[in-house]
């Protein structure tokens, strides 16, 4: 089997990179009218390859990915075709059992999204890079043509923002795991008891071996290989709640500190004080060369902090690699405790993000001192990941780690940043955030208010350039 | 001393499904999730109980039987009641009968052999079936001792979050003051008596694999051969789910932060296989009485209890379990934590994903061994735990709570134990 970079043609490029340089996105959410002229026309978009991004710089990015109700318009039954994921089949906001365990439950449920169930669920999904001065009249050349082409645009999502920065005023995008285009990469074994980020190629793209070393199912009929399945949530952002509320609960001049906790790296991006540089493989970045693994008890980070959630680095066994014996002890559970064995095996649970903020910038000064009835733009995040496996990858994260109550054993505590903070069965309350503060005093701070409000999802599928083809052709 | 299951099970009279479902259906508040004060039987009346389920043991896996035509085509349909408590099964079926007697005989009266005049004790104690292993998270830990703890973290809790700027010396009082309203009844320590006959069985082990060994050493290369021979021509049957059933499954699941999970399949044919098996579930059961009693099952940490029993000569196994978090997580956490336990309890059955010497590979064929369960999974109809919301961390953690409360630590430790409220 060839590695992934030598079909790099067959692959759209944004399963590689996210086109920071093309500042300007639009994300087109179409429905279909037509299926024949829809058909027809997107298969007259040129669709930028892996290979077209290696080869020249791009100045203009088109990618296309279909929701299964979409395949399903389209014309391609995907219920008949086997190796479609299930939760792909079933949609992110088809069941409400789905719904509460990826947080969607109260203001956040699918029924007051913007888009994305039920009549206002998309078929396509077309995105748009392209820089400042070119996207205005692509948008309005794509847009215009809409009617013809058999779609009707349900909503059309811009990002103008500087890339790599999110409307709370951190770094994001920061982490991302470091694919294995070349397949040299054998996972498994004694090495994984160290956290690595190189990320077998199977975990992003279809009809390669995943890190459990198998090439999982996919769509036969080469209509599965070289695709990917994009998750795409609208996560908006009460910026001046999250800087009010910090303002409130940790005084002006402790606002930045606290809210720096609970995201779990400096604005910037950096690791909190007291996590030492390590080396990882995978990166060469400062910023991501380090793990939790000195910090069990969540002293320099805190466990609940948002980016330990999503991405709790760990091994496949905390106690790490210390020779025959002692692994074998451990693996049989005969060393350490459960309190710091709840999360391990991260690198079942990566995703690679592709997402772009939206909305105005505002400083955390500006947001403290904007008044109550300030009229505000809203502003937030378009969080678009890509994974192989929607179950073990975008909704284990989701659901046992960044929406889940237990998360690393804690209790009473949701996602700081993204958690809806209703109660649990039982009654426990859910708006809680502890940690450590500089003087090493344990803090507990109830009563967060909800700052993040998914807007609107679909789980989508982004074909191999052979697999569009063949979902297009009539 | 410590916590007891029972498992009762009676084989179902020919086309009573839709009625017992119906009937099932009316004791529970949430899909599946059991009213605790529910008429038929309000389990939270049994104040020993920890876990309780009625399950119907339809078997979706017994077409497999078709590459194993050595087993019998059909088996019995059964209606089982299995509860994890603190006491003695015969405690269990006393308090069973003395608080749900009219519920239990409609519920059973939809077993074969259950007629109006039956006498429901004799007829539950006849219906006891042994399971061959049991798993306890906490060995002794009793559904009082959880809930006073439960009882005193949440006012704790309370008071911590009532002072969030007091320094961990300030908040000590405070604490103090705010737990000394509930009632802890001392954990009682385990008496002698139980104690000698925990070491005499712990020491069966050892005991039995000395004796054995004469026997066992010299055919360990056939059997070895015999392994290797099976595992590479044994067939794999994991199809691909359907997703019908698992919105059926999946309306049942995540209403609390635990959930239930049964299993049900044939092991594979011949006497090899079923003594290997006889043999692995009993050093499980050894192990979860002797080494993993405190809060682990190897390295996994989420499972409240669990259960092997085998059904019809030893022709079936259910396995049952109540565990945290949701039904992919669980399955994540067992294949990366524990795929060699998972090979070595599950993997003498018919259709297990394909293993090499007994505990490499196996459940490390994710997709295979994903789908294998979900084919075996079945639905519990009644499912009805003592203590929502808490998870197995949140119970230890809370006994160490009560530690610190009742023995103050001060200064590093000090700020440990405020941290964990």
């Amino acid at each position: 089997m060839s590695a992934a970079a030598a079909e790099s043609g067959d692959i759209q490029a944004i399963v590689d990179r996210g086109f920071g340089s093309l500042r300007a996105a639009r994300y087109l959410l179409l429905r279909v009218i037509n299926p024949a002229a829809a058909r027809a026309w997107l298969r007259g978009l040129t669709v930028t390859s892996l290979a077209n991004a290696r080869s020249h710089r791009v100045s203009r990015v088109d990618q296309i990915a279909f929701t299964a109700a979409g395949l399903r318009t389209l014309g391609f039954a995907p219920d008949s075709v086997p190796g479609f994921a299930p939760e792909f089949l079933d949609g992110m906001a088809g069941d409400e059992r789905r719904s509460h365990r990826l947080g969607d439950a109260g203001e956040n449920a699918p029924q007051y999204w913007d888009w994305g169930a039920g009549e206002k669920e998309p078929h396509v999904l077309l995105i748009l890079l392209s820089t400042e001065e070119a996207i205005e009249a692509l948008e309005t050349q794509i847009v215009s043509a809409l009617p013809a082409a058999g779609c009707t645009l349900l909503a059309l999502n811009r990002s103008n923002t500087r890339v790599g920065h999110e409307p709370f005023g951190f770094a994001d995008g920061v982490s991302q795991p470091a694919l294995d285009w070349e397949g040299t990469l054998h996972p498994g074994g004694v090495r994984d008891r160290i956290y690595r980020n190189r990320l077998a190629m199977g975990e992003v793209l279809l009809g390669y071996p995943n890190e459990y070393g198998f090439v999982a199912d996919h769509t036969a009929k080469g209509i599965g290989r070289n695709g990917s399945y994009l998750v795409y949530r609208q996560l908006e952002q009460d910026v001046r709640g999250f800087w009010q509320w910090l303002a409130q609960a940790a005084g002006p001049d402790g606002a930045g500190v606290l809210a720096e906790r609970m995201v779990g790296r400096t604005m910037d991006g950096a690791p909190l004080d007291g996590l030492p540089e390590t080396p990882v493989e995978g990166t060469q970045d400062r910023d991501n060369s380090f793990t939790f693994a000195a910090d069990p008890d969540g002293i320099a980070c805190p466990i609940g902090a948002h980016v330990r959630r999503a991405n709790p680095r760990s091994s496949d066994d905390p106690q790490g690699r210390r020779g025959f014996f002692r692994d074998l002890l451990s693996s049989a559970g005969l060393k350490g405790t459960a309190i710091h064995d709840a999360v391990a095996a991260a690198r079942f649970h990566r995703i690679v993000r592709r997402g772009r903020s939206y909305g105005p910038a505002m400083s955390p000064g500006e947001a403290m001192a904007a008044g109550e009835d300030a009229p505000l733009e809203p502003s937030g995040i378009h969080f678009i990941c890509l994974n192989a496996n929607l179950a073990r990858q975008f909704e284990f994260v989701q659901g046992a780690w960044i929406s889940s109550h237990n998360f690393a054993g804690l209790s009473g505590e949701s996602d700081p940043l993204l958690g809806h903070r209703k109660p649990v069965n039982g009654g426990m309350a859910t708006d809680a955030f502890s940690h450590v503060d500089r003087q090493g005093c344990p803090r507990l701070i109830g009563g967060l208010p909800r700052f993040v409000t998914v807007k609107g999802g679909a789980y989508f599928f982004l074909p191999g350039l052979k697999g569009l083809a063949a979902i297009l052709a009539d | 001393m410590g916590q007891g299951q029972l498992f009762v099970a009676g084989v179902l009279r020919h086309g009573v499904m839709p009625e017992l479902s119906a009937l099932l259906a009316t004791m529970n508040a949430a899909p599946g999730q059991a009213d605790p004060v529910n008429p038929l039987v309000p389990f939270g009346r049994i104040a020993s109980l920890h876990v309780a389920r009625f399950i119907v043991l339809e078997d979706p896996s017994l077409p497999d039987r078709l590459i194993a035509p050595t087993l019998p085509v059909h088996e019995p349909t059964r209606l089982a009641f299995i509860a994890d408590f603190d006491g003695t099964p015969d405690g269990l079926i006393a308090d069973l009968v003395a608080i749900a007697a009219p519920g239990l005989r409609r519920i059973f009266g939809h077993c074969a052999d259950f007629r109006d005049d039956t006498d429901l004790l004799r007829w539950l104690h006849a219906h006891r079936i042994r399971s061959a292993a049991t798993y306890v998270n906490w060995r002794g830990r009793s559904a009082a001792q959880v809930r006073e703890e439960a009882a005193l973290h949440d006012v704790l809790r309370t008071a911590r979050l009532a002072h969030p700027r007091a320094s961990p010396e300030q908040l000590m009082p405070i604490l103090r003051a705010a737990g000394a309203a509930v009632t802890l009844n001392p954990v009682a320590a385990p008496p002698v008596a139980w104690r000698i006959g925990e070491t005499a069985h712990f020491l069966l082990l050892p005991v039995a694999a000395i004796a054995l060994a004469p026997l066992l050493l010299p055919s360990l290369p056939f059997l070895a051969i015999l392994l290797r021979w099976r595992e590479t021509r044994d067939p794999v049957i994991a199809p691909t789910p359907s997703r019908e059933r698992n919105r059926t499954l999946s309306a049942l699941e995540d209403h609390d932060i635990t959930n239930q999970y049964s299993a049900i399949g044939s092991l594979k044919p011949g006497l090899f296989r079923r003594w290997l098996t006889i043999a692995i579930l009993w050093v499980i059961d050894w192990g979860a009485r002797h080494i993993f009693g405190k809060g682990r099952l190897a390295r996994v940490n989420t499972i409240h209890f669990a259960s092997w029993t085998f059904l019809d000569e030893g022709r079936r196994v259910l396995f049952a379990s109540n565990y945290d978090g949701s039904r992919e997580a669980y399955n994540d956490d067992f294949i990366n934590k524990v795929a060699f336990g998972l090979n070595l309890s599950f993997s003498n059955g018919l259709g297990y994903p394909r293993t090499r010497w007994l505990i490499l590979d196996g459940a490390r064929h994710e997709q295979d061994f994903k789908r294998y369960l979900f084919h075996h999974q079945i639905p519990t109809q009644v499912w009805y735990k003592a203590m929502p919301g808490l998870s197995t961390y949140d119970m230890a953690r809370n006994t160490r709570i009560r530690r610190g409360f009742e023995n103050p630590p001060s200064g590093a430790a000090l700020r440990r134990w405020i941290a964990e409220i």
